[in-house]
């Protein structure tokens, strides 16, 4: 069953990666030979690509050099510690006035929010608006951001460990192990992730089900988030198999074998470092997955449930008021798209910062700017370093190369394009 | 090959058999038969109970049930269907289903084709103009655009899309700035997408931006929104400017006679516009009119093609039936939109066109034209949402896909040999870059079907999806149980499909079963 008419999609995770054992500039090359300017001097802006360097700290390089990447860390880190210090988390007290379940006084005619864009310093009692019970949305909403950020790391994690062991012993072992868990996955991919999510959801908030006698508010959410990272590990467990498939016909694996070593060492000391890339890209792009997943459940119901907050809980209760009390849903809805963007951004830039095959080509603008600076004459023509440069007709590269004048691009002006030419 | 699909076909039937098996056990454990009961107060209860656990059987093992209930659904193998019943509605399982699906396609079909079809492009385009600014617009938005839950987008889309439009039509009037703004927005937006150098770029932006302009304004000006027509002339430019267009994607402008042949086609169009109200006057129409039509429409396209003849007629006739198409999707529209009037001022509708809930409009009557365009102001908010996620998705796929292609050899070969940029990218490298998509769009299409889950809860359309969470709701186990066959069996059949184009299409698949 190994010959699936299938090739791996565009995003190619398949590419063999030199580990530590290959060395550590295996694919990348010797760093004299790539740019053109590389005799000239200090190492050229092409040749810094790939100075000697370790595995590890080419894509640290990569990935801190991704703006998206980058933006999205910030963003994500700034809302989680809003979130948690806002709130409090367990026994630790906030900083905000109210919490999430008391009432007050409704302040502005139907709880509208105290802060506006009218006079931005002024955030009042209630900035987020207040709902048909005086409940405060700031409050609310940040819970529910706590909620909904620990639910999609407990999904994340459980995915991560599941679909790891699961595809690493498949493919390790292959034969008879790996067709009965493959076959396993399979009945994991047949449904909707939606559909089974809500069986399980159902199960898990449903009055049938007690975990050691204790009361169903206190677990509701991470019980939701180990069962649906116990539905969302299929993808990662194919990808890990089918790495492990390539790098068990390896010559590091057979030496490795050779040398006495165990098939648990094999697996977590030679083979998993070559997959983490793999693992990593793909659990982030996972964990963006299930927030909306677990947003979606809430909605529908089979999710977190009333007394307990989360954004699409928020949502759900709250989607009838959309014409009275529209703050009460936008800004729910707001934060489940920033988390979900902010993880998306982020799995991007490790993508990139993982795939061998992208070689970061400064724009001709920054290299022709880094010329300048030293002290070379600017104006070169687009040279086919890069793999996925080489065959794009973009603008640029069609273009007579020499004398760029400012603005000639016409679009974003120069600020916009420099930032994004940079990397990607 | 075909030991192959028949090896994989009984390993995941296997596999259904299974799942259904595990799922059966754990909705009986999950789902709560006495929901209703709970807070009732009835002096009768303990006998309630009692009753209803005789109605569901409850006292057999859930095991021995799984078994009946297997022995029910696999008599659908030799037509005697019994899927067991709703109990709570009392409905058989074998009658809920048939409406439901028929929604379910009714809805997912146009979605799908229209997501396919944009994201395709957008993502073409996104891949040849790489690293620009319009390239990054589009990376930006389809992460948006993957992040959106649709649950949010969809209760925005009834209000804003329905509700809030609705309203606008009753006084459809914009602000300058607004329409100025749009009309900048699209003349950047054409500008970035057809990139090119600066003396290419500002008469791009300024015919683009001034084009929008009259457009906008024409429609605000005419009154056009509430009383909307192509009109002969309407469906004339289109059609022109469709023949041109396709002939330039299709084969470029330089074939004459693939230039010609769309031209006239346009224009036998053209001509046959006004037979064709007479017809749609005089004669009640059917899809089964439309697709005859249809056909008729293509015929004629190939014939002009061929009739013009050349080195390569062929070439010229597919373009000619593109056009022929193109024309008759538009000749339909103009003739939907002709009975907007009407059905806009209808008691039912009340000047409300746009609807939020549900499939038609009840107490509608009308001929064919009227309850088709009920159905298409039924259809076009679900189907903004679907298409809004998926869009994402294709766009991003394509572009990947793409810019692997162009990065190959045989592309700069095909470069090198000076072959026009037209050439290489629409015969040499989509072709190519649409290849994974083949594996990846029966599979969606047919997912789909089971799986517009929140989209059909949100928008009321009583499909499948809506099938299902209904049934959770009311924890009736059965229809829960054909949900999860159907949607099942549909997976294996999409991807014995997925599996079986890609082999036929790429000639490097080998499959050694």
């Amino acid at each position: 069953m190994s010959n699936t008419p299938r090739t791996t999609g565009p995003g190619g995770q398949n590419a063999p990666r030199g580990g530590p054992e290959t060395g550590p500039t295996a694919e990348t090359g010797p760093p004299a030979e790539t740019g053109p300017a590389a005799e000239t001097g200090p190492i050229s802006i092409e040749g810094r690509e790939t100075e000697g360097l370790s595995q590890g700290a080419i894509v640290r390089r990569k990935f801190f050099g991704h703006k998206g990447a980058m933006a999205g860390m910030f963003v994500l880190a700034a809302i989680a510690v809003f979130a948690y210090s806002a709130q409090g988390f367990g026994p630790i007290p906030g900083w905000w006035i109210h919490n999430h379940t008391s009432s007050g006084p409704i302040m502005n005619p139907a709880g509208a929010p105290t802060w506006s864009l009218a006079d931005p310093f002024t955030f009042g009692q209630h900035p987020f608006g207040q709902d048909d019970i005086g409940r405060d949305n700031f409050a609310r909403v940040m819970k529910g951001v706590q909620i909904s950020l620990m639910v999609m790391v407990i999904i994340g994690i459980v995915a991560l460990v599941l679909g790891t062991v699961i595809g690493a012993i498949a493919g390790y072992y292959r034969g008879r192990l790996d067709a009965f868990l493959m076959r396993v996955t399979d009945g994991f991919i047949i449904l909707p992730t939606i559909v089974v999510g809500s069986i399980l959801g159902k199960l898990v908030s449903g009055p049938n089900f007690s975990l050691f006698g204790l009361s169903s508010a206190t677990y509701m959410a991470p019980a939701l988030a180990v069962v649906l990272g116990a539905i969302l590990w299929t993808s990662l467990a194919r990808l890990v198999r089918g790495e492990f498939l390539a790098l068990r016909e390896r010559e590091f694996v057979d030496s490795a074998r050779v040398a006495g070593a165990g098939d648990f060492r094999i697996m977590a000391k030679h083979m998993l470092p070559n997959t983490m890339g793999v693992i990593i890209v793909n659990t982030t792009l996972l964990m963006s997955q299930a927030i909306v997943l677990e947003a979606a459940l809430s909605f529908l119901g089979f999710g977190i449930r009333a007394p307990q907050v989360s954004l699409g809980q928020l949502i759900n209760e709250y989607q009838s008021a959309f014409a009275s009390r529209p703050w009460l849903f936008w800004w729910a809805g707001l934060f489940i798209i920033l988390i979900a963007l902010c993880v998306n951004f982020i799995g991007d830039g490790l993508r990139d910062a993982f795939d061998p095959r992208m070689k970061t080509v400064p724009s001709l603008r920054r290299m022709n700017r880094a010329d300048r600076r030293a002290g070379r004459v600017p104006g070169r023509q687009m040279s086919g370093t890069g793999q996925q440069e080489t065959g794009t007709t973009t603008a640029e590269a069609k273009r007579p190369g020499t004398d760029h004048e400012p603005g000639a691009d016409g679009d974003g002006g120069d600020d916009g394009d420099d930032g994004k030419g940079a990397s990607h | 090959m075909i030991r192959f699909l028949l090896r994989r076909t009984l390993s995941t039937a296997l596999v259904l058999l299974v799942v259904t098996f595990v799922l059966y056990l754990l909705l009986d454990y999950t789902l709560d038969y006495f929901f209703d009961l709970r807070q009732s107060t009835a002096p009768n209860i303990g006998q309630l109970y009692e009753a209803r656990a005789q109605l569901l059987d409850l006292d057999t093992p859930a095991v021995v049930r799984y078994f009946q209930w297997l022995a029910g659904a696999s008599g659908c193998l030799v037509g005697m269907c019994d899927l067991g019943t709703a109990w709570y509605l009392g409905q058989d399982v074998t009658s809920q289903l048939p409406g439901a699906i028929v929604n379910t396609i009714k809805l997912v079909t146009a979605a799908t084709v229209f997501a396919i079809v944009i994201g395709v492009f957008i993502g073409l385009v996104s891949a040849i103009r790489q690293y620009t600014g319009f390239d990054y617009f589009i990376t930006f938005l389809s992460f948006l655009m993957y992040s959106l839950p649709v649950f949010w987008v969809a209760v925005l889309l009834k209000q804003y899309g329905a509700i809030e439009f609705n309203n606008f039509l009753a006084d459809p009037t914009v602000g300058w700035g607004t329409i100025i703004t749009v009309s900048l927005v699209s003349g950047l937006l054409w500008m970035g997408a057809l990139g090119g150098s600066s003396r290419r770029r500002i008469p791009v932006f300024i015919g683009a931006a001034v084009v929008t302009f009259a457009v906008v304004w024409f429609i605000l000006a005419t009154g056009w929104l509430n009383s909307p027509s192509l009109g002969i002339v309407g469906v004339g430019l289109t059609g022109l400017a469709a023949a041109v267009v396709l002939t330039y994607l299709s084969t470029g402008l330089g074939n004459r006679r693939a230039l010609w042949t769309s031209l006239t086609v346009a224009v036998v169009g053209i001509g046959l516009y006004m037979p064709l109200q007479n017809l749609f006057w005089y004669v009640e129409m059917s899809w089964l009119w439309m697709l005859l039509l249809l056909v008729v429409a293509i015929g004629i396209g190939l014939a002009v093609g061929l009739a013009f003849r050349g080195r390569d007629p062929w070439v010229s006739a597919r373009t000619g039936a593109l056009v022929a198409a193109v024309m008759s999707f538009f000749v339909f529209v103009d003739r939907v939109f002709q009975g907007w009037g009407e059905y806009s001022r209808h008691p039912a509708i009340n000047g409300r066109p746009i609807a939020t809930i549900g499939a038609e409009t009840p107490n509608l009557a009308g001929d064919f034209w009227v309850t088709n365009l009920d159905s298409f102001t039924h259809l076009l908010l679900p189907s903004i949402a679907l298409i809004l996620i998926s869009l994402a998705s294709y766009t991003r796929y394509t572009r990947g896909s793409m810019l692997e292609v162009l990065g190959q050899d045989y592309i700069r070969t095909a470069r090198a040999k000076g072959l026009p940029e037209r050439t290489v990218v629409m015969r040499h490298a989509l072709r190519n870059a649409l290849l994974p998509l083949a594996s990846v769009v029966p599979v969606d299409i047919i997912t789909m079907i089971g799986g517009a889950v929140i989209t059909e809860t949100i928008f009321g359309w009583s499909g499948m999806g809506k099938l299902f969470i209904d049934s959770m709701n009311r924890n009736e186990l059965d229809p829960i149980m054909a949900y999860i066959v159907i949607t099942g069996l549909l997976a294996v059949v999409a991807n014995l499909v997925a599996d079986f184009l890609y082999a036929v299409l790429d000639p490097r698949i080998r499959v050694n079963a």
